[in-house]
């Protein structure tokens, strides 16, 4: 590996601090310099992140493993960063959202309020350290530094809906880092360490006695999590937050809830997987019982929202169920699934909440809260058409768009056959009817199936009848006027789940991949322990890959 | 020692969670702060209690790691109390924001309906 390119790793946490750093030197009147600075920044990072899943993939040896020492420290000391399938992905999703979410932004809403840019791209920094870290305490960190950058784009926009959702999200990821931070201590008080890889040799040794000391402690770190990634019952913020952020921000906010499970994925198979010892699999039942509730809570949530915006908000509630229950099985093939389900699924809520701020544009505020109670009382609906001056060019037939629009995202959101959706649940399904002994399937499976299949019912009925609602019934259909900076990130959305239903055999091959150096992480753990630092004399490099 | 440790983390983290469970929002932000200084002291705790052992070593000895205090909780903490004054800061504009644009300081917004 040439030598820039081993640097390539920290430059996904580097480059959005640099630049949110230059741009908070800039005034704030610079909006177009900040805007072309915050396009340059991320359109690069989509091109590391694609570098990085490139390299990520092409490494064959045993973990697929590549490790940064920052500081040139030898491994259990030095804070590493470290880049597998996993985090590749994860890193090449949160880019690819990021475009999208940036460009919608350019239209009308970066203009909202001041420091939209820098605060972005402080957010890209902090959730890319959270996916390339090795190391819990600096996860800490990067996830604080992630949440305050999502405190600020929360309340993007001001006003009174945004300020006090924001003051419930601020007051329960302020009580969550807490747990954040008792975990963390816990488990060190234990180990003595807390470098990820370190970890996961160390557990299996922990004494009988202090084992319940450490189990409470990943318990209470796995609570600050869920309470990321959305499960039922800490997750009632969620759809209120979601709902009031601005659309570009929540389309961002689709990735943080994923944050949440991508940490639990991590660190639940590392620490406590198959090599844990009296360990393994802590806590399985309280995921898939929780995924299962927060699958349900999410479903009768999105039924009786009355409000487009609402809706997308249970519908991450219910992503992130399904992950977590499925998760939960614990095998190699289904994993595979899941990590489908995440990309697919992130993507169209991304692409969902972009799309239902341009329909509700030119629409009365209050019809939206009226709209099932109309249905329910059989009133009729008053329209209030209202003309806007809008900036940038008009795109011809825009309904036929944004209907085909619509429709893309309920097939995937419900997982209808022929988007990605479908393949996505069709893999978990698959994978999971395929365990082990075919005359035996456990009960698991079967509530999963029925979880599955269920929620997805749910939501193509919630979906539809939004759907319904919105492009059929209004007597007199007010087109919104939308500029084609706004149409085209939806389409990119939308393209690249396409993309992904029609390469989805590589991409399978790429999941698989993941999923089986996830259950065997002594591949991970041996090239983050084995990764020496460089000679004292050699010029500029301060890290290296593992051999 | 250890006991005064204890009973400071309990208390603090005790009117902490109390306070936090209030409907002012006053009243909140007092409570993370405790909760956060219980935290803090928690995290200290978790690198062992000990008296009149320097965390650093001296350069040119080889050290004795039981003579010395374990660095990394210390360091911990630092990091910790800088994170979280931060976001307390950061709570206390939001908490102005929403006294300012709802007039109350009820958590929700709007006083409740008696």
């Amino acid at each position: 590996m040439t030598d820039w390119l081993q640097h390539l790793i920290v430059m996904p946490i580097l480059l959005p601090l640099l630049t949110a750093g230059l741009m908070l030197l800039l005034d704030e009147r610079n909006r177009i310099v900040k805007a072309t600075l915050n396009l340059l920044s991320t359109s690069a990072l989509l091109a590391i992140a694609i570098a990085l899943v490139v390299t990520a993939d092409s490494s064959d040896h045993a973990g697929g493993v590549t490790v940064y020492l920052l500081g040139n420290w030898p491994p259990p000391i030095a804070i590493v960063l470290v880049l597998d399938r996993l985090a590749a992905l994860m890193l090449l999703v949160t880019s690819i959202l990021a475009l999208c979410a940036l460009l919608f932004s350019l239209a009308r809403w970066h203009a909202a309020g001041p420091h939209f840019h820098p605060l972005f791209q402080l957010l890209l920094m902090g959730v890319n350290g959270a996916f390339l870290t090795g190391d819990l305490f600096n996860l800490f960190v990067f996830f604080e530094v992630m949440l305050a950058a999502s405190y600020g784009l929360a309340l993007h926009g001001s006003g009174r809906v945004r300020v006090r959702a924001s003051l419930h999200y601020i007051a329960f990821n302020l009580a969550t880092a807490m747990l954040f931070l008792i975990g963390v201590s816990m488990i060190y008080g234990v180990t003595g360490t807390l470098n990820m890889a370190h970890l996961a040799t160390r557990i299996p040794l922990v004494e009988p006695e202090s084992r319940v000391l450490l189990e409470i402690g990943a318990a209470v770190l796995g609570i600050a999590f869920l309470v990321k990634a959305g499960m039922w019952p800490l997750s009632f913020w969620l759809p209120t937050t979601y709902a009031a952020a601005c659309a570009p921000v929540a389309a961002m906010f689709a990735i943080l809830s994923k944050v949440g499970i991508y940490v639990l994925l991590r660190l639940w198979l590392l620490l406590f997987g198959t090599e844990a010892g009296a360990s393994a699999f802590l806590g399985s039942h309280w995921l898939l019982a929780g995924g299962l509730m927060t699958v349900l809570f999410g479903s009768v949530g999105a039924l009786a929202s009355q409000d487009l915006r609402r809706l997308a908000g249970f519908s991450i509630l219910v992503s992130s169920g399904t992950l977590l229950s499925v998760m939960a099985i614990g095998r190699e093939g289904v994993t595979s699934g899941a990590l489908f389900y995440l990309v697919s699924s992130t993507l169209a809520l991304g692409a969902f909440f972009l799309l239902i701020e341009l329909l509700e544009r030119d629409r009365d505020p209050g019809a939206d809260i009226l709209a099932v109670t109309i249905e329910a009382f059989g009133l009729s609906e008053m329209d209030e058409p209202e003309e806007e001056q809008e900036v940038g060019v008009v795109i011809p037939a825009t309904m036929a768009l944004l209907g085909v629009s619509f429709v893309a995202c309920a097939l995937i959101i419900a997982g209808l056959p022929p988007l990605s959706g479908f393949i996505a649940k069709f893999a978990i399904l698959t994978a999971m009817f395929n365990l082990g002994d075919a005359a035996r399937v456990p009960l698991e499976v079967w509530l999963l199936l029925i979880m599955i299949v269920g929620s997805g019912i749910a939501a193509l009925i919630a979906v539809t009848r939004a759907g319904i609602r919105t492009f059929w019934t209004p007597f007199e259909l007010t087109v919104p006027r939308i500029g084609v900076i706004e149409m085209l990130p939806v389409a990119m959305l939308l393209l690249a789940c396409l993309a992904m239903t029609i390469q989805a055999g590589p991409i399978m091959r790429y999941m698989r991949a993941t999923a089986t150096t996830l259950h065997a992480p002594h591949g991970y753990v041996n090239d983050v322990l084995t990764a020496s630092p460089l000679e004292a004399g050699s010029a500029i490099g301060q890290g290296r890959t593992a051999p | 020692m250890e006991l005064l440790v204890a009973i400071a983390i309990a208390a603090l983290s005790g009117s902490g969670i109390w306070l936090l469970l209030r409907p002012r929002t006053y009243q909140v932000i007092i409570g993370l702060s405790l909760l956060s200084y219980a935290v803090n002291i928690f995290i200290f705790s978790m690198g062992r209690l000990r008296v009149g052992a320097p965390p650093l070593v001296e350069p040119g000895v080889v050290p004795d790691p039981s003579q010395f205090a374990d660095p990394v909780p210390q360091a911990l903490v630092l990091t910790a109390i800088v994170i979280s004054f931060a976001m307390t800061a950061l709570f206390l504009v939001v908490l102005l924001a929403s006294r300012g644009l709802t007039g109350t300081d009820h958590v929700d917004g709007r006083e409740p309906e008696e």
